[in-house]
């Protein structure tokens, strides 16, 4: 099975902001400005680069308290998973359900899908192109969601300042977490998903001539 | 052969996959159809009947409910007596001291700066075109900055986060919803039908050529 003709094949390149095809050669899209490149060959380096800083923001992130509570005389310091405990402890399981999916869930799957997709374009994999490229689609869309921890802890602080009655302030952990979300997110961004499907022809072409 | 077929073609008419990098001849779909990608079905083209002026009221819509939202209080806390409002901007600027104002300043852009700057972006770039203009100096680099700006607002996250802070204090204190709040989830609504609107393709063409428009105009 072939499929359709690439940019690069027909010797031309394509600018992925605008999709607008240039002759092969050209150094930045006239269009929308975009500097261009058949196949971003730094790609794989940057996509390293800020996955091992959100790594590294990440595990502060989940060590040092996300948020300081004080209620009336006794202060209460809470990290990530500590909070979603107390929340599932007080009866509200389905939202300490939704801290642990954004918090925990969504930032390790993403490190490790982030990692297999940028391994598996190096080293060839026998999961189809559609299924990779479905799960870059899904990384993409769903990294940001895990913003909504910080998101929280910005609303309680703001909102939580009764005097003596209760206050919430923000712990270290707060920043951490959202540079680890940052971090990722460009690491996701600066990923070629056009070398998924490059290799995936590589593998195929070498099938039957082997 | 078909590849060397394609290679002669005018790069003009020509789209690329952003995602696979799939060569096309670039066709205005018919009303109602998609050009999506046959290797990796990333959807490429999908105009709709009138979208300008569609796109056009939206982004009116959302510059007015964010700085609706900004202005007047978002939710409303009480406990024994005590009771305290906050607005969209208080949450965003409530890390102070040290390194957390950093924080304060993301927080910020993220849900008030970037989806401000996309509104205004987004009229000052379509609208002329909208109403069988040329397009605006440096129309083309700021609809690239604006598609830039997309993964960074997070207006939609900030409305669950709402909902989430709602629950984690509900055994604290009492909270309640205020008119900003209603306006950002308004927002929120309208950010999701403003993306799904915008086919970029045709903005991209209607930049590049001036005559969107028009031609928009005539196959309606
Ligand atoms: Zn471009
Ligand atoms: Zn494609």
């Amino acid at each position: 099975m072939s499929g359709p003709v690439t940019a690069r094949a027909a010797g031309f390149v394509a600018c992925t902001r605008c999709t607008r095809v240039w002759p092969g050669g050209t150094a930045q899209c006239g269009r929308c400005g975009k500097p261009l490149v058949s196949r971003d060959t730094h790609s794989l380096s940057r996509v390293w680069a800020w996955w091992v800083a959100g790594l590294l923001c990440y595990i502060p992130a989940n060590l040092y308290p996300m948020l300081r509570t004080r209620v009336l005389f006794t202060t209460s310091e809470d990290t990530i998973v500590g909070g979603a405990v107390e929340l599932a402890l007080h009866g509200a399981p389905f939202v300490a359900l939704i801290i642990l999916v954004a918090s925990v869930a969504i930032p390790i799957g993403k490190f490790v899908a982030i990692a297999w997709l940028a391994v598996s374009v190096r080293r060839g994999s026998r999961t189809t192109p559609h299924s990779r490229h479905r799960m870059y689609e899904i990384v993409e869309y769903i990294g940001r969601w895990s913003m909504i921890d910080v998101f929280v802890v910005a609303i309680l602080t703001a909102l939580v300042q009764l005097n003596l009655a209760a206050s919430i302030k923000p712990g270290p952990a707060a920043l951490a977490f959202a540079l680890s979300v940052i971090f990722t997110m460009l690491s996701a961004q600066a990923f070629d998903p056009r070398l998924i499907w490059d290799r995936a022809e590589d593998d195929t072409d070498a099938g039957p001539r082997a | 052969m078909h590849s060397t077929d394609i290679a002669q073609v005018d790069p003009g008419e020509l789209i690329a996959c952003p995602q696979c990098d799939a060569l096309y001849r670039a066709r205005m779909p018919g009303h109602g159809e998609r050009a999506t990608c046959a290797r990796c079905h990333t959807v490429l083209i999908a105009p709709r009947k009138r979208a300008g002026m569609i796109i056009i009221a939206l982004a009116a819509a959302q510059l007015i409910l964010v700085l609706g939202a900004v202005w007047f209080p978002f939710l409303k806390i009480s406990r024994q007596g005590f009771v305290n409002n906050a607005t969209l901007l208080d949450a965003a600027l409530s890390f102070t001291g040290g390194p957390l104002l950093v924080l304060s300043l993301a927080v910020t852009a993220l849900i008030v700066l970037v989806p401000l700057a996309r509104a205004i972006l987004t009229i000052y770039v379509l609208g002329p075109l909208v109403f069988d203009r040329p397009a605006p100096p440096g129309a083309l680099r700021l609809f690239a900055m604006s598609e830039e700006m997309r993964p960074w607002s997070m207006a939609e996250i900030f409305a669950l986060g709402c909902a989430v802070a709602l629950v984690k204090v509900a055994d604290l204190a009492h909270l309640s919803f205020g008119p900003a709040f209603w306006m950002f989830a308004g927002l929120v609504f309208l950010t999701v039908i403003h993306d799904r609107w915008m086919c970029r393709w045709s903005v991209w063409q209607a930049l590049e050529h001036g005559y969107g428009a028009r031609r928009d105009k005539a196959t309606a």
